[in-house]
């Protein structure tokens, strides 16, 4: 059994002890930052298929706060842990080029883990707040890390948005805990269960949930991702848009449309037809893109919008669709922004006219973000096929063809767009390609060229993931959301 | 009912602050504001008229203690909602900092140079 604290004390732990020894040893943020990112993907992979309600201080649920791990947080926290490790072990060659200070690195670094793995695992909506608030305000001061002008302009844009959302979130608690009385989401969720449906809850519900869709990206509210993420360096663009949008956005709408105030026809349609805006808008407007990571940034919005489109259908197999794009967008958006990172650590550019003719120099940064690209536009046998196929199907099933045509469409835009990325970058030359500079240019070193193989061969066998349909790894996600408010309420304050 | 129609003034006045200013120091002011009206919303919520601390001292009886103590779960909660906004507006006001030297001006109509 995995103590379940170790998730949130560890990374602040560590976070705090690296600036108070590194003054000394330079090599000391590397190597714990490194181990620790390891030790949690490890815990978060011994808890899978795991269910427990652990109690802070031994306080039974409505009184105390609680930690709840379910299938759905548990392949969260695989998630946030996989993809930091990944992100850190990019950091340690990556930062030696450009930034300075490694330990407020890593231990701001660690701090957004730690908040993360915190406002996952969290049962209360309160410290639910405070997580989500640490690993916001250790994500803002990542984005202007480089403290160049234009970052620094990105984190102030990032942070005023992020700010207005989480305001709106700690609103809403606070109507909910008037109306209530109580902070647990369970207690909270078997409360507003049994009192009428009235215009306070409605509220509430709209702020909050709009809060959390600021921090997710979805097409009203996706102003401030297209600056903050390019900007700030590349192993946190990878997190931000890798893990930051999933566990601090889509993670937590989802948990609170599904465990606390119930799914209903109405918040269906909602979900489905934001899915679709930001789905086409979002690619459309990554089309026009010559900034590289510009593009990657505007396809975090779409490939969003295919998961609230999938699990808004809250059919089955719609449900399956949206958690397995969560999973695998988790994988190759973060695999496509560590290769950004790395043709821009060699040639020193984003722009995609200046690049060109790479898989001569570099193979390795080449074939991956080939494998990254065939995946995110939904090619055979890459992972991101069988997740898009399934949210097709499932809107078929549902009796929605519209739905599915609408993604078929975006999935043809985005294959196009990335059509572009190769062929300007990898295998053709841009306008302004520069041929003494590329005469130069060598594979990254090997901590950088590491994360990109494993998520490479991640990318391309993980669509085996998906034997068993339903009762197959993901099955005790889709039984937390199916299960509805009622089982979540049994789970957390049962026994 | 008064307060509570002051408290949604004071939040709306900071959204316009947050929202419509262009001097970066405004919006920081508009953001400082709609915190406070959070958090004076959260204290209202465990407000009761002339209550005491809710600390129990010997000699007092339990039940006249339920009726007059107020709620201490709100005022916890603002002391850590405060502590968070607190460390927003720092960061906030070191940033502005920043970028007044990078672009030598706090107008946002001037610094943006981000687009598309």
């Amino acid at each position: 059994m995995v103590n379940l604290p170790l998730f949130i004390i560890l990374p602040f732990g560590v976070a705090f002890f690296i600036p108070m020894v590194s003054r000394k040893f330079k090599w000391v943020p590397d190597v714990l930052g490194n181990i620790t990112t390891f030790i949690l993907l490890l815990l978060s992979l011994m808890t899978l298929n795991q269910e427990h309600v652990y109690h802070i201080g031994g306080w039974r649920a409505p009184f105390g706060i609680v930690l709840v791990l379910d299938g759905l947080s548990c392949l969260l926290l695989v998630i946030i842990n996989l993809i930091s490790f990944m992100s850190s072990l990019f950091s340690i060659e990556y930062l030696e080029k450009r930034y300075t200070s490694k330990l407020r690195y890593y231990s701001l670094f660690l701090l957004m883990v730690g908040g993360m793995n915190g406002t996952v695992l969290s049962g209360d909506l309160f410290n639910l707040f405070v997580f989500m608030e640490i690993a916001s305000i250790a994500s803002y001061a990542l984005v202007g890390f480089g403290c160049e002008a234009r970052e620094l302009e990105a984190s102030f844009k990032y942070l005023v948005m992020g700010n207005v959302g989480s305001l709106f979130v700690l609103y809403a608690v606070a109507l909910l805990y008037g109306k209530t009385g109580t902070l647990n989401m369970a207690d909270v969720a078997r409360i507003l269960k049994d009192i009428p449906y009235d215009n306070l809850i409605a509220f509430s519900f709209v702020l909050i949930i709009s809060g959390f869709m600021i921090k997710s990206a979805l097409v009203p509210f996706h102003a401030w991702l297209p600056d903050a993420h390019p900007s700030a360096p590349a192993p946190i663009s990878a997190m931000l848009s890798g893990v930051v949008i999933k566990a601090l956005g889509v993670y937590v709408v989802i948990r609170l449309i599904f465990n606390l105030f119930g799914f209903n026809h109405i918040i269906s349609n909602i979900l489905v037809y934001m899915g679709i805006t930001s789905m086409i808008i979002g690619v459309c407007l990554a089309i026009l893109q010559w900034d590289l990571k510009r593009l990657l940034a505007y396809h975090s919005i779409s490939q969003m919008g295919y998961v609230f489109c999938g699990i808004g259908l809250g059919t089955t197999l719609g449900i399956l669709g949206g958690i397995f794009h969560l999973f695998n967008h988790s994988l190759f958006k973060s695999l496509l922004f560590l290769d950004s990172g790395s043709i821009e650590y060699e040639t020193e550019t984003r722009d995609l006219n200046k690049m060109g003719l790479l898989y001569k120099k570099m193979p390795i940064t080449s074939f991956s973000t080939l494998v990254a690209s065939m995946s995110i536009s939904g090619i055979p046998p890459f992972n991101g096929f069988w997740s898009k196929f399934i949210i097709i199907l499932a809107s078929i099933k549902a009796g929605r063809p519209i739905v599915a045509l609408w993604a078929v469409i975006g999935s043809i835009l985005t294959l196009s767009s990335f059509t572009k990325v190769c062929r300007y970058s990898i295998y053709g030359k841009g306008e302004k390609f520069d041929k003494e500079k590329w005469e130069k240019l060598k594979e990254v070193p090997d901590f950088m060229s590491i994360p990109l193989i494993i998520l490479s061969i991640l990318c391309i066998f993980t669509g085996l993931l998906l034997i068993g349909l339903e009762n197959g790894i993901f099955g005790p996600v889709i039984d937390v959301l199916k299960g509805g408010v009622l089982e979540y309420i049994n789970k957390v304050l049962g026994d | 009912m008064i307060i509570y129609m002051c408290i949604a003034i004071m939040f709306f006045v900071g959204l316009y602050g947050m929202m419509v200013k262009k001097n970066i120091i405004k919006m920081i002011i508009g953001v400082n504001i709609i915190g406070y009206a959070v958090n004076l919303f959260f204290i209202v919520l465990g407000y009761r008229k002339n209550g005491i601390a809710p600390i129990m001292v010997p000699g007092m009886e339990i039940k006249d203690f339920v009726q007059k103590a107020v709620n201490p779960l709100p005022q916890a909660l603002v002391l850590t909602s405060i502590v968070i906004d607190l460390s927003i507006i720092c960061f906030l006001a070191s940033l502005s900092i920043r970028i007044y030297e990078k672009y030598g001006s706090f107008d946002f109509e001037k610094i943006r140079r981000l687009k598309g």
